[in-house]
């Protein structure tokens, strides 16, 4: 299906792109910086993090950039009070929510958008104890975002694996397995797709969060290679639930 | 259960659920709710073994059966009581007494609230609205609804000696309510003696799909679940397209802190509800709907599954209808405790058996809803004038109301008012008469201000009071219909304290899709709770203001976008409700 190219103004200029372009695609082909958090270019966009919302003339409420289709003669704001205004809202709230210390793109776009550290502080946390349940990866849920990508690439939009879900709700939302139980204990084939989407350090390989620890490459052999051990011999034991650190 | 069982159980007989999860299973996976529910009725709640056979025989991933257990608020993985006693702390309730019932019960059961006795009898839970804001403060213990709980008086409460609480009507008019207030439901004869399913009748025998929405159309009807998007167009829009199949879905998932307008219609007169639903399913070509009804509506829920039986019996529903070879079938779906489901494609997925997140629209559902077909959903007191508009004609519905907004329209009073209840007038009254004249005016000491619209409408003071309610009028006062919410507060009333229990409503409820409503009605509530303790941070009204606004203009969806509302116009009334002065 071809259909002719899309015009439209974006920040007062024309451009033309391609028909079936999203809103961030074409701010992208006009060299305009759209923040995002949640996209990831092989994954469904869901219009999670809202913080890509451009503003679209005519239109009541602000726009999700990497969902919107561009359409002719469309005027797009890309970065005027009333979109900043959303954008730093969103990032000094999920600043105060979540240990962004290990997502070196969220910080720039705190200084970016001169985000206040301080005004959401004390209150609720994602807090949760590191989950060390296997050889290959941990999970550091207080480094979450939830931006879905682990879920997803453990789903339909790759691994079709099923292992991870959601517990919870509203800011209480967690990625989940089964029951909370181990990931061993789980259908994961640790493929690893979910660590190479994970924007921040809530996913990281074993040995990357070992060498952080201070240990040595020979204590990390030893370590994983008992940690192999152990996963062999839970398989002829009845269920036993991930450790927790 | 029995009660001669250990508790908790620690084993399960899988023989019945097993037999009953092979028909759930042919139907896919938008079998999983109703198989969660049919497990938990059977085991009192859904342990680790039985959700694996479940998910097992219904080829859902496990991982995705248990987070949809997580999402829904009244399904337990966890065991929980015999018997559940749900006390609604949200405003109205709450400023009737609800915190005292939940306090005093669970002083007398010697547990925390969410906690459950050691014996296994009960559980008492701290829940959202309940619908029964003309009764509160609002106890549901099991299925039955308990009118104005005594805080004092908490073993009448367990003694199980309770007396279901049933619906409080008036008004000026009675078209919508004809057959409401009676306190039992309407049978079908009674509906037909009153000139019931004469609409479908004629309908079915002597209009075209397109004379149907021609009339719906032409009677100005729009949506009363708060969107007031046009019904007629909305019918269209969806008739137009070309699809395999389509649907009807039934929105009777209202759980607006403020509303029970739907509730009443359906426990009192069911089958208006039907005949609605069913020439909107003849009107777009669908011959499957579904009535999809908050979990905590077990009442309504009953007495819609007679009234369907009743109207199949009489060749009103099911194969053949009247003998003209259409078929249509309607199916009760029963919610899990998640206002986010009312709204509609978080409804949808809810019925697909998927936790209720909100969709991205567009698409919208007209084209692509329930199963990605086209789909018109609509609420129930909306679809309960569409037999009065075809059997009288859409000129008779316009002899009510206002050219604009014409028609009856069903207002939800409670709070300080002598007599909480549903009222139906025309549109064009005012709040003055409502209050007033119809619900006995304020009580408890003067008014100070009524917030219309519901949780996410907006506070209206003594100078709206006079406004005509219509959609136009409303419209340049600023101020929201919504689905007709008035809630009434006199001048003893703390609006920081209404204010951050609508805040925790909406930060219990926010389905935590999108940043801006999960962690903004999260901040909101925080920044509420300090004013209301009277110790506010510097900086809280600005902050309040970002928050709100964010929430509103780059939230995915309607709960988000309307969570800052009421906030955000008490803000305006009151500039220094937080009691903060900034630099």
């Amino acid at each position: 299906m071809t259909s002719d190219p899309i015009k439209l103004t974006i920040d007062g200029q024309e451009f033309t792109v391609p028909a079936g372009s999203t809103l961030l695609d074409a701010a992208k082909e006009a060299g305009k910086d759209v923040p995002t958090i949640c996209y990831h270019e092989h994954c469904t966009s869901y219009g999670l993090c809202r913080v890509c919302v451009v503003e679209v003339e005519g239109q009541r409420l602000l726009t999700p950039a990497c969902v919107a289709e561009a359409e002719d003669g469309m005027i797009v704001h890309t970065r005027n009070k009333r979109v900043e205004r959303s954008r730093r809202t969103i990032l000094e709230m999920l600043n105060a929510s979540v240990d962004l210390t290990e997502a070196p793109e969220i910080v720039e776009q705190l200084h970016d958008y001169q985000a206040d550290s301080d005004r959401f502080s004390g209150g609720w946390q994602r807090e949760q104890p590191v989950i060390d349940d296997n050889p290959m990866f941990i999970r550091d849920y207080s480094q979450c975002v939830l931006c879905w990508r682990c879920v997803q690439v453990c789903a339909e939009d790759a691994q079709y694996t099923f292992a991870i879900n959601f517990s919870g709700r509203g800011c209480e939302t967690n990625i989940s397995t089964f029951f909370d139980k181990g990931l061993t204990d789980s259908t994961c084939v640790f493929c690893g797709q979910c660590v190479g989407v994970c924007p921040t350090g809530a996913l990281k390989p074993k040995r990357e969060w070992l060498l952080e620890r201070g240990h040595s490459q020979d204590e990390i052999l030893q370590m994983t290679h008992t940690d192999r051990r152990k996963k062999k011999r839970r398989q002829e034991r009845p269920y036993q639930t991930g450790q927790m650190k | 259960m029995s009660q001669h069982n250990p508790y908790p159980p620690t084993t399960f007989d899988l023989e019945h659920l097993t037999r009953d999860l092979d028909s759930f299973a042919l139907q896919g996976r938008t079998a999983l709710l109703p198989a969660l529910h049919h497990a938990q009725d059977l085991y009192g709640y859904l342990p680790e073994e039985i959700v694996t056979e479940i998910g097992t025989r219904m080829n859902v991933p496990l991982a995705d059966v248990y987070g949809v257990i997580e999402f829904y608020s009244m399904l337990y993985h966890e065991p929980v009581g015999r018997k559940i006693i749900r006390v609604c702390t949200n405003p109205p309730c709450s400023t009737s007494g609800g915190e005292e019932v939940l306090k005093l019960l669970c002083k007398h059961l010697e547990i925390e609230p969410n906690q459950t006795t050691s014996d296994g009898e009960w559980t008492v839970e701290s829940v959202p609205c309940l619908g029964l804001c003309e009764h509160a403060p609002a106890v549901m213990m099991g299925d039955l609804a308990l009118s104005r709980a005594d805080p004092y008086d908490p073993s009448s409460i367990l003694s199980g000696k309770i007396t279901q609480a049933t619906s409080i009507v008036g008004g000026d008019i009675r078209v919508l309510t004809r057959h409401c207030g009676k306190g039992e439901p309407t049978h079908i004869k009674q509906y037909e003696d009153s000139g019931g399913y004469q609409a479908l009748r004629r309908v079915f025998e002597n209009m075209s799909p397109s004379d149907v929405i021609n009339d719906i159309k032409a009677s100005g009807l729009v949506g009363r679940g708060g969107a007031a998007f046009p019904t007629g167009l909305k019918w269209e829009g969806a008739a137009s397209v070309d699809a395999v199949s389509k649907y009807v879905v039934c929105n009777a998932d209202e759980s607006e802190p403020g509303t029970f307008k739907d509730r009443v219609l359906m426990e009192d007169d069911p089958h208006s509800v039907l005949e609605g639903l069913i020439i909107a399913a003849y009107a777009i070509g669908a011959h499957h709907g579904y009535l999809y009804i908050r979990g905590e509506y077990p009442r309504a829920t009953t007495i819609l599954e007679h009234a369907i039986a009743e109207a199949e019996q009489k060749q009103y529903l099911g194969r053949n209808i009247l003998g003209t070879g259409l078929d249509i079938s309607i199916e009760i779906r029963r919610g899990a405790g998640a206002y986010i489901c009312g709204e509609e494609t978080a409804l949808f997925e809810s019925i697909e058996g998927k936790r209720g997140f909100p969709r991205i629209k567009p698409p919208y559902p007209t084209t692509h809803g329930l199963f990605g077909l086209p789909t018109v959903i609509n609420n129930v007191e909306t679809l309960c004038n569409v037999p009065h508009i075809i059997r009288d004609g859409p000129e008779a519905f316009r002899n009510y109301g206002t050219s604009e907004s014409p028609g009856p329209k069903l207002f939800c009073l409670s709070g300080d008012v002598a007599r909480p209840g549903l009222y139906e007038v025309p549109f064009g009254v005012t709040l003055r008469h409502l209050i007033d004249n119809l619900a006995g005016g304020i009580v408890g000491g003067s008014p100070q201000a009524v917030l219309l619209g519901g949780a996410a409408g907006a506070f209206a003071t003594q100078a709206d009071f006079d406004v005509p309610l219509t959609f136009e009028d409303l419209r340049n006062t600023g101020l929201p219909l919504g689905s007709g919410v008035l809630m009434a507060f006199n001048d003893t009333r703390d609006i920081r304290q209404v204010l951050k229990g609508l805040a925790h409503f909406f930060a219990d409820e926010s389905c935590g899709k999108c940043y801006p409503c999960q962690l903004g009605t999260q901040r909101q509530y925080e920044i509420l709770s300090r004013a209301a303790a009277g110790s506010p941070r510097l900086g809280d009204r600005d902050s309040l203001d970002d928050v709100g606004w964010t929430m509103t203009d780059a939230s995915l969806c309607g709960l988000g976008q309307t969570a800052a509302s009421a906030v955000l116009s008490a803000l305006d009334l009151w500039p220094d409700l937080l009691g903060v002065t900034e630099e």
